[in-house]
């Protein structure tokens, strides 16, 4: 095999040496320090298929997710949530710096139409990122969202319960979700070995998307930080003025 | 001015031809009214068996094995004039129909428009190839001379300067004149057009009659000859009428095509786009099935709009046979093709994002695709909405709230390990009948997942779960 074409295999992270050389930077960066670092392109791989694995809900994915989601939007990119489980509260992507007008979400009644719907908004590339959620860990969709995704250079997403964790995946990135303690593992990188340590989430490496997106992504972090609350009557950490009157207001004017 | 004739040699029979899956199958049209029906047009595979015009439907029958019959339908022809004339409208400001089964354009004005007459012949023969109708086209000075040359030469373009020397060559049968005052003067030893004009004009049309000379004179130019033209209409109405009918969505497909590339067709020539269309499948006994098509912006490209219609096809259930196929549009909005940066790094087969947006709803239904959008109320119910079009943009709060909120609240299942932050009072509504009234805490459960909870105001019991900090 000649040099080039060599070259361009190592380019496109399709082969690795053992040690060496690290990939040309991902344009990318994940927004934490650490999780860069560990990463063989120094953040996010491009145009590809990444898989978050979750072992419940309400784990942090967004957190994860949001320094990235935040900043594409700030660039006209469109973010497209293919049959989310839940409503995306607008106050709280708002506060974590999302360009609202470039979320969309699309609604699907079952798996097989939410996965034509990703693997279309994949391929169009008139998304910059598109978030999935497959309920069947079939290794065909999975293949055919990543073949998407390269196709229409778009970030993928794909969510998925993390008791799939042992089972093969076509997808460039996998990192699972881990809550006691929380910290993210690692668990296939292309073009590198996955890190051996799992990586304690912190707070921001700089380049954090506009000044209001502090709010919701320091959230887990700050109230992380905090003892236990012994008692419910008082707020563990009054982060905001948090009794609301204005209701009662209205009612005695 | 130069005036392009494109003339249609069989338009009934291409109408007819256009609507079949298989155009080599031997086909004949002949006259409904006549009690002894003649053959008035035969295809190709008709014609090599043996079928001519003219011959009764009986002896075509026996000439040929498994032959296809239809009707001479004048007024399809007349719609498929209309079309032709709509999209013919898109090369040329000036159309006329005053010629039957064929149209005239004025080209020259669009000449540097479209990179001149071989380009924009190419094109028409082209377009006019994939609408399905056999023509004939010449380019001449004036509008009589172009329609008398594509009868005779197809592809021929004869300049102001030749236009003398091209008609002198003509035979006088063919000159357009009537058939008696043809044969006049072929008896008088008149066999060229040439022979005819190089004679004395008011001898000739004593001879002759006057109008067979003014129809000279409108031919070399020397009579102006006023035409009417065609003016666009404001809605689209076309209709198919099946050969046979069908309930399977499958073969209801090609006619659909071919109702939308005419739709489409006919928008380009307007330059226009549609936004809402309506497609009614007629079954017999006047039941029909109507389809409202709507689209979020205009659009008007034919594969676009072919696959909302199929989309919409598919999804809908067909209580009866189809017979016929009709779309209708009456509100033709302007239309704005998407912008494209020139140096534009997204990949070739890229699609904007109006048109997968409308692929999207056209399979998903018209709900599935929106946005969201921030409303100013306390109540996480109303904190945010759906959004389907320009959104405005608000201060998010600046209390914590979930990524997640759920459809609606549910007891919180997983024990609390302990209380994060809260509580939080949301107590608003009362005016409007949906008062809520709530304490709001964020709250880690047993498995270390970060909830949103609330208990109503002032009580101290089981929580409910309202959101995730995802």
């Amino acid at each position: 095999m000649s040099d080039a074409a060599l070259q361009s295999l190592f380019e496109r992270g399709r082969l690795w040496r053992g040690q060496g050389r690290a990939l040309p930077r991902s344009t990318l960066p994940t927004g934490f320090a650490a999780l860069d670092a560990a990463l063989p392109g120094g953040g996010w791989p491009a145009a590809a298929l990444s898989e978050i694995l979750l072992p419940a809900d309400g784990v942090g994915e967004w957190q994860l997710l949001w320094p990235l989601l935040a900043r594409l939007s700030a660039q006209d990119g469109r973010i497209v949530l293919v049959a989310p489980p839940y409503i995306p509260f607008a106050p709280a992507w708002a506060a974590a710096g999302i360009a609202l007008p470039q979320l969309q979400v699309v609604q699907t009644e079952d798996d097989r139409n939410a996965m034509w719907v990703a693997e279309q908004c994949l391929r169009s590339a008139a998304c910059a990122a598109v978030v999935c959620w497959p309920r069947q860990g079939d290794p065909r969709t999975l293949r055919r969202l990543q073949l998407a995704a390269e196709t229409g250079q778009c970030q993928g997403f794909a969510l998925r319960p993390a008791q799939v964790a042992d089972q093969p995946s076509m997808a460039a990135l996998r990192i699972l979700l881990e809550v006691d303690p929380p910290q993210w593992r690692v668990l296939k990188c292309r073009g590198g070995n996955p890190p051996a340590r799992a990586i304690v989430p912190s707070p921001f490496s700089g380049g954090r998307g506009p000044a209001h997106g502090a709010g919701g992504m320091l959230l887990h972090a700050d109230l992380a930080d905090q003892k236990p609350s012994p008692s419910i009557a008082l707020p563990a950490r009054s982060l905001r003025p948090a009794l609301r009157v204005e209701g009662e207001s209205q009612a005695a004017s | 001015m130069r005036w392009a004739c494109i003339l249609f040699p069989q338009l009934a029979l291409d109408d007819v031809l256009r609507r079949r899956a298989d155009r080599d199958a031997p086909l004949v049209l002949v006259d409904p009214a006549q009690s002894r029906p003649l053959v008035r047009a035969a295809n190709r595979r008709a014609c090599a068996a043996g079928v001519k015009v003219g011959q009764s439907l009986a002896t075509a029958r026996a000439l040929c094995e498994r032959l296809a019959i239809a009707d001479y339908d004048n007024a399809a022809a007349d719609r498929c004039r209309e079309l032709l004339a709509a999209w013919a409208y898109s090369y040329s400001s000036l159309v006329s129909r005053d010629f039957p089964d064929a149209l005239l354009l004025e080209v020259e004005a669009s000449f540097r428009l479209f990179g001149g007459w071989p380009n924009l012949q190419a094109r028409l023969r082209l377009e006019l190839d994939e609408l399905g109708f056999r023509h004939r086209i010449a380019l001449a000075p004036n509008p009589h001379a172009a329609r008398v040359l594509a009868g005779l030469h197809d592809g021929i373009a004869i300049p102001e300067t030749r236009l003398c020397n091209a008609l002198g060559t003509l035979p006088v049968e063919h000159a357009g004149l009537a058939p008696e005052c043809a044969l006049g003067l072929r008896r008088m030893g008149l066999r060229r057009l040439d022979q005819v004009l190089c004679l004395p004009r008011a001898a000739l049309g004593r001879r002759i009659g006057e109008e067979a000379l003014a129809h000279l004179g409108r031919l070399t130019g020397e009579l102006a000859a006023p035409l009417a033209f065609y003016r666009p209409p404001d809605a689209f109405d076309a209709r198919i009428e099946l050969p046979f009918h069908t309930a399977s969505s499958e073969s209801l497909l090609f006619p659909l095509r071919r109702l939308v590339r005419d739709f489409a067709a006919f928008l380009a020539g307007r330059d226009g786009g549609v936004a809402r269309f309506r497609l009614t499948f007629e079954h017999e006994h006047d039941a029909r099935t109507r389809v409202l098509v709507g689209l979020l912006a205009p659009e008007r490209d034919p594969e676009l709009l072919f696959d909302i219609a199929r989309e919409r096809l598919d999804r809908i259930r067909l209580c009866a046979p189809v017979c016929a196929l009709r779309l209708q549009a009456d509100e033709l909005p302007p239309f704005a093709p998407a912008r494209r940066n020139l140096f534009d790094p997204r990949p070739q087969q890229a699609e904007p994002w109006q048109a997968l947006r409308e692929r999207l709803r056209a399979r998903l239904g018209e709900e599935a695709v929106h946005g969201i959008a921030l409303h100013a109320d306390h109540r996480p119910e109303r904190a945010w909405q759906i959004e389907h079009g320009k959104q405005r943009a608000d201060a998010p709060p600046r209390n914590p709230r979930p990524a997640w909120l759920l459809h609606r609240p549910i007891p919180l299942r997983p024990a609390v390990r302990r209380i994060l932050a809260g509580p939080e009072r949301i107590e608003s509504g009362w005016w409007d009948g949906e008062d809520v009234r709530r304490d709001y805490y964020v709250v880690e459960t047993g498995a270390g997942q970060r909830a949103w909870v609330f208990r109503p105001a002032g009580e101290t019991g089981a929580f409910m779960l309202h959101g995730w900090f995802a």
